[in-house]
């Protein structure tokens, strides 16, 4: 019998090239998605050393970035991004790369469309040079970002240089209540743990929360694994991931979906499998929750406060949070609700999937947007954007006031000119209240899609539980 | 890729803990299809004030430290996005090496293939060299890779972790994608064995 093992060394396991001591894994990729942003230097590199591209039938391109969303138009944003979308296009078209572009029905937010195509699939390894890759964790694969640099090693040669990372099992415990989601559960743990917590590690989510999740719950909870520094966020396959694949575009059909069902459910951790670590979350008593402050795990439940840097007293820590609060503008002591905002965000490879668009339209339904306040909803994809629009989801939010665009990353990360003006608050659904992140000199507020709709209506940081009846 | 032996210079102290690579290059600066030239965006938000001026008291703008080209950082130094923008601003700047009490995984991984030493040095050594940099912002500090040893302005040494495959390769100044390009054979080998359906 073999040693027991984990899911993550399962995955890691299969996919070895080669292995010599002292020196770090040949690590096999079966599939590499690409962007705008982290490519261009990586194909330079390509055509400076005279290579092509090893596997472009592994190799799926989309722009999201710094695309526009008011229509597909690129005069819609700068030159430089526009030139940027445009060399994408040359670049696949040289290399023989699978693109979505502009005008496909299929584009969207890379982390977005991946498992959408059911490109993404128990048991691979896939990477893209963007940090929330480790979404598609979500599915039972090892995914993780990469730098640009990586990105060049795998368009040339399928592998990727890896030292074994360490694993650690986040068991999560609890019924979540009413009005509580996916989103709640990390920016909890990540306010546990902090934004260093899993640094060195790959995140395994286990116990009868993440079980009881949808896949998009699922994929919500692995795609801020990075935002507490963890290299990847992964989710045993079980019959909730394989109904979601099933019939997808590019997953197995027929034969080789059986073939591949019976392999997939090889995957979970063995039973006595061991972890270098472990975290326990008990959201049993969870509430929806929200940050103040200027990185991820600056987070509280919404009824709370925002904390005193004179409890504080580790000197860095203290610091740390004094410059959070004078960024933000926030008082020590100062409760979150109530507290105005100008802008809503709901998109974000984090929460713009369909089930995170039904969330936001429910606490809409009826009801208007604060005066004052302006709502952006931007679909993470075009077949979500769709699929809202089949269910009069689209009317919902442009009857309350909100603006409803195209799909792509939008004002998560402020390259297409979806942005904040210095000094605006925004609740938003997606990854990162750094700095600046939605804007310079911008204010970040994450939350999840229920909160953020709560914040719409109300003009101010609100919990959504009481508009839910 | 540059070698890197052992560098010996002033160092830039900013005694900031978390700082993600939204700050080290804001986003705005990512539609550049180049690596070379984003060292004047490094630390934008920080650096400059709205009308584009430096603001005084960054440490970047002090003249004190022209030349510098080593960064001693707070804990958790790269943490958030992926952008290996990061790397190219600080040593488009003129970084050669960052010190820290812990680096975040993504940016060491960059770091290390652009030639940039990432120094990871314990919480203690490092209160004491944030203390003699206060005490004597422009006295210089050495980093010898061969030895994987930092000497503090004070003569105290210290010892710093890396994997022996990265040290080699920077010493030589040798490229990752040359190695990882001599494994074809072993790569094909993978691919031919691996079930039909996954292949």
């Amino acid at each position: 019998m073999n040693r027991p093992q984990t899911l993550f060394e399962k995955i890691w396991q299969r996919h070895i090239v080669a292995q010599e001591a002292g020196f770090p894994t040949v690590l096999y990729i079966d599939l590499h998605l690409i962007h705008e942003v982290t490519s261009p230097q990586a194909f330079a590199g390509l055509r400076a050393r005279g290579l092509r591209v090893r596997r472009p039938d592994k190799t799926v391109a989309v722009a999201d970035h710094s695309t526009p969303t008011l229509d597909k138009d690129l005069r819609l944003v700068d030159d430089l991004a526009a030139q940027q979308i445009r060399q994408l296009e040359k670049n696949c078209q040289d290399f023989g790369v699978r693109l979505y572009n502009l005008d496909s029905q299929q584009r969207g937010i890379v982390h977005v469309i991946g498992p959408e195509l059911g490109l993404t699939q128990p048991g691979m390894t896939i990477v893209c040079g963007d940090s929330h890759t480790a979404t598609h964790g979500a599915f039972g694969a090892l995914a993780f970002g990469v730098g640009t640099s990586e990105v060049e090693h795998v368009l040339a040669t399928q592998c990727l240089l890896q030292h074994k990372p360490k694993t650690c099992e986040v068991r999560i415990e609890g019924q979540l209540a009413r009005g509580v989601t996916a989103k709640d559960v990390i920016l909890a743990l990540i306010a546990q743990i902090g934004v260093s917590g899993g640094t060195g590690y790959v995140f395994e989510y286990s116990g009868s929360t993440v079980r009881a999740l949808d896949m998009e719950g699922r994929m919500t909870l692995c795609n801020m694994s990075i935002e507490a520094g963890a290299r990847a966020g992964m989710i045993a396959p079980d019959d909730t991931t394989f109904e979601y694949l099933a019939g997808r575009l590019y997953a197995p059909q027929g034969e080789e979906w059986e073939r591949a069902l019976a392999d997939w459910r090889t995957l979970p951790s063995d039973e006595a499998a061991s972890y270098d670590q472990h975290v326990a979350l008990d959201v049993s008593h969870l509430e929806p929750m929200i940050t103040y402050g200027t990185n991820p795990g600056m987070g509280v439940p919404v009824t709370g406060s925002v904390p005193d840097p004179q409890q504080i007293t580790d000197p860095n820590a203290r610091a740390a949070l004094i410059k959070s609060l004078n960024y933000m503008g926030l008082q020590p002591g100062q409760p979150l609700l109530g507290q105005p905002i100008d802008v809503v965000f709901i998109g974000s490879c984090t929460n713009g999937r369909i089930s995170d668009l039904r969330a936001a339209a429910q606490a809409l339904k009826g009801r208007k947007v604060a005066p004052g306040v302006r709502v952006l909803v931007t679909p993470g994809s075009e077949s979500v954007r769709r699929q809202a629009e089949a269910e009069g989801l689209d009317r919902i939010f442009k009857e309350a006031g909100a603006e409803w665009r195209w799909s792509g990353c939008s004002m998560c990360i402020a390259m297409n000119g979806d942005q904040l003006q210095p000094g605006q608050y925004a609740v938003s659904t997606s990854n990162r209240n750094f700095e600046g992140r939605q804007g310079k000199g911008g204010r970040t507020f994450l939350a999840s899609p229920l909160t953020a709709a709560a914040a719409a209506v109300t003009g101010c940081i609100a919990d959504a539980r009481r508009l839910l009846v | 890729m540059n070698a890197f032996r052992s560098l010996t210079s002033k160092a830039i102290l900013l005694p900031v803990d978390n700082v993600d690579t939204d700050q080290i290059i804001p986003a705005r600066f990512l539609k550049t299809t180049h690596k070379e030239g984003l060292g004047k965006q490094l630390f934008a938000d920080w650096r400059y004030q709205p009308d584009g001026s430096p603001k005084p008291d960054f440490p970047l703008n002090d003249v004190r430290f022209e030349g510098a080209q080593i960064l001693v950082a707070g804990d958790n130094f790269g943490c958030g996005s992926s952008r290996e923008h990061a790397p190219w601003a600080l040593l488009d700047f003129g970084f050669r090496a960052v010190i820290s009490t812990r680096f975040a995984d993504i940016f060491r991984n960059n770091c290390l293939k652009n030639g940039l030493l990432p120094v990871e040095i314990d919480p203690q050594t490092h209160s004491e060299l944030m203390g003699e940099l206060r005490a004597a912002p422009d006295a210089p500090m050495t980093i010898d890779l061969e030895r994987q040893q930092i000497a503090l302005p004070n003569g105290k040494m210290a010892t710093f972790p890396i994997d022996t495959f990265s040290k080699n390769r920077l010493l030589k100044g040798m490229d990752e994608l040359d190695y990882l390009l001599s494994f074809e054979a072993q790569i094909a080998a993978h691919e031919a064995a691996r079930p039909v359906h996954d292949r």
